[in-house]
């Protein structure tokens, strides 16, 4: 019961958050999160339920991307664009998995970030297809039912609806047999492959569903910015995005929305005092692993227990010492 | 004619300097199981202090030398102070090298600023050497040799003496080299500090044939990693080669396919991995 009236007053503010969000740079900030956060739940299918870790997501992100745009650049309508933006990034998400998965752990990182570097090297170096380092501007946003999108506030909502919708497909997923049978072979992969299970397509099948969801960042970024450069498939993005996953603590499903919004607020913040957001992603990125490797929610409240539990038996000793 | 000589000795250079950050890239992931990220920025910082070095008017050699020692003492004190810490923890180890890339890359930016800048090559080798009527630029030809050198002394250093043997038997199999006694928490240090050294010195050398600049470490460290799956990891003769071959098909590629030079440097290694996935002279496949 608390739990749903939780639930209920989060979705409350979250709709009305236009109406009682000041300005537009704040409304702006808060599409940020949730497209960032769309993308680091696709990202955490693969790092907390498949134990796959990629570090080259930014490649499927900018897929998307730079396949809608070019559409869009070339007369199509939107819903082309979108549908062909998907069929790419499904289609590109497959040769990903198809070489990437031929091997674990540490080969499947360097995979997916030479491969990610492939496309970054695409979009920067064959100018006459991607305009290159200048990449593409595209006019306007969608008008779905008529309903014009030109305003902060109307865009948040439709990416709250999109986000929404995501986390219910992201719920489901994660108890449905497949979502269960995933987390298989994360812990146990022999002995699923020896209860019948094929490993290789259900992580297959994962990585596609990722990409899907890397796909529709993708797009909700283009149509936030209206413009897509190189910058997107860089390393720094899928690091970026790696980061939300891990920070926010892997495998669940408000995990990654947190760190989302940690690493957008604190980029932002960061960036309105000092120009370094490189090295304080770095730092962040050292810190964590060092001192938190389970990740900031868990993390944090290791950290008050241990300051509680320090409390308690100073007090104890003080009480001691007293009598 | 005179373009295929010149892409060809081009091809030879690169490869040469490929082979100094790939051959300290593959021993680290051989020996230590950890795709060093921040490899590429260990290269750019070997560079910048080369640049640094050389507006204190200092020899080039013993800049270079300079360079190398002081990406050692960093290679190390990263070894000691951060990657022991995480031992066998592969994921947190790989997310540590990638952090310090970031570090190192945007402390470069602060210190150096944006602009690339051109290193002078020394005074004796500038200019060219003519052989059966062909030119070769003296310092691309000194690049080549100090590779090689550097290549036999590594390979001396890892089949003939003591601490090389340590090394191979760690690499086979670190639990039995524990057994016997090899401490190998030790190797681990040694190694990635001559790592980050190799990469140093090439940075030093790259200078005057790529000059130095922001975005060094991002267009050096794909081709590291590119070259390890060719070769395999862990092997220095898979790093030689490798580094040949993608020597060459950077050069030709960029004359050949202006457009598409990054993507045929891939097409190798995606052909190794379905093909061979351990590499040419790897054991394991990744």
């Amino acid at each position: 019961m608390r739990e749903r009236c939780l639930i209920i007053v989060t979705l409350m503010s979250l709709v009305s958050l236009p109406l009682w969000m000041g300005s537009d740079y704040y409304i702006n900030i808060a599409s940020q999160i949730l497209i960032w956060a769309i993308f680091a739940l696709a990202l955490n299918v693969l790092v907390g339920w498949s134990g796959l870790v990629s570090l080259g997501h930014a490649g499927l992100f900018g897929m998307a991307c730079y396949t809608g745009a070019w559409l869009l650049e070339a007369g199509w309508g939107h819903f082309t664009a979108v549908l062909g933006a998907f069929a790419m990034t499904i289609l590109v998400s497959a040769i990903f998995g198809a070489l990437s998965l031929r091997t674990r752990g540490i080969g499947f990182i360097m995979i997916t970030l030479a491969i990610s570097q492939i496309l970054w090297g695409i979009a920067y170096r064959w100018i006459g297809l991607t305009n290159g380092d200048n990449g593409i501007i595209i006019s306007a946003r969608p008008t779905p039912f008529g309903i014009e999108m030109d305003t902060p506030g109307v865009f948040y909502i439709f990416t709250l609806i999109v986000f929404l919708l995501t986390m219910l497909i992201m719920a489901i997923f994660y108890q449905s047999p497949f979502g269960v049978s995933l987390r298989g072979t994360r812990d146990q992969s022999r002995r699923m492959s020896a209860l019948g299970f094929n490993v290789w397509l259900i992580r297959f099948f994962a990585i596609l569903f990722s990409g899907f969801f890397s796909g529709v960042a993708g797009l909700l970024f283009l149509y936030y910015h209206q413009y897509v450069s190189p910058h997107v498939l860089s390393l720094l993005n899928s690091a970026e995005v790696l980061l939300m996953v891990i920070s926010g603590g892997t495998g669940t499903l408000l995990g990654p929305v947190v760190g989302a919004g940690l690493v957008v607020v604190i980029k932002n913040v960061a960036s309105a005092y000092i120009e370094r957001w490189n090295m304080l992603l770095g730092v962040i990125f050292v810190a964590i692993v060092i001192f938190m490797p389970e990740g900031l929610v868990p993390g944090t409240q290791r950290l008050f227990r241990w300051v509680f539990s320090r409390i308690k038996s100073i007090g104890a000793a003080i009480k001691s010492e007293a009598s | 004619m005179t373009l295929y000589i010149i892409l060809t000795i081009n091809s030879i250079t690169m490869g040469g300097l490929l082979f100094l950050l790939s051959a300290g890239f593959s021993l680290i992931f051989g020996l230590m199981r950890i795709p060093n990220l921040a490899h590429g920025a260990l290269f750019m910082l070997g560079a910048y202090f080369g640049v640094t070095f050389l507006r204190m008017e200092v020899n080039f050699w013993i800049a270079v030398i300079f360079s190398g020692v002081a990406l050692a003492i960093i290679g190390g004190v990263i070894e000691r102070l951060l990657l022991r810490r995480l031992a066998g923890q592969e994921l947190a180890q790989v997310l540590v090298t990638l952090g310090l890339a970031f570090i190192i890359a945007d402390v470069c930016l602060l210190i150096w600023t944006g602009d690339p800048i051109p290193l002078n090559a020394p005074e004796s080798l500038r200019g060219v050497e003519r052989f059966f009527g062909i030119v070769f630029p003296r310092y691309r030809l000194a690049v080549v040799v100090i590779a090689l050198i550097l290549a036999i002394g590594l390979w001396f250093l890892l089949e003939r003496t003591r601490l090389g043997a340590m090394i191979r038997a760690s690499v086979d199999d670190p639990e039995m080299a524990r057994v016997t006694g090899i401490r190998v928490s030790r190797l681990f240090t040694i190694v990635f500090a001559l790592g980050a050294a190799l990469a140093g010195v090439g940075g030093v050398l790259s200078g005057p044939i790529l000059s130095v600049y922001p975005g060094l470490d991002a267009e050096m460290l794909p081709l590291a990693l590119i070259i390890v799956i060719l070769g395999g990891a862990g092997s220095l003769p898979g790093a030689f080669l490798g580094s040949f071959v993608i020597g060459f098909i950077y050069n030709f590629g960029q004359v050949f396919f202006p457009d598409l030079a990054y993507v045929v440097l891939f097409l190798p290694m995606l052909l190794m991995l379905v093909l061979r996935p351990q590499g040419l002279f790897g054991k394991d496949p990744l």
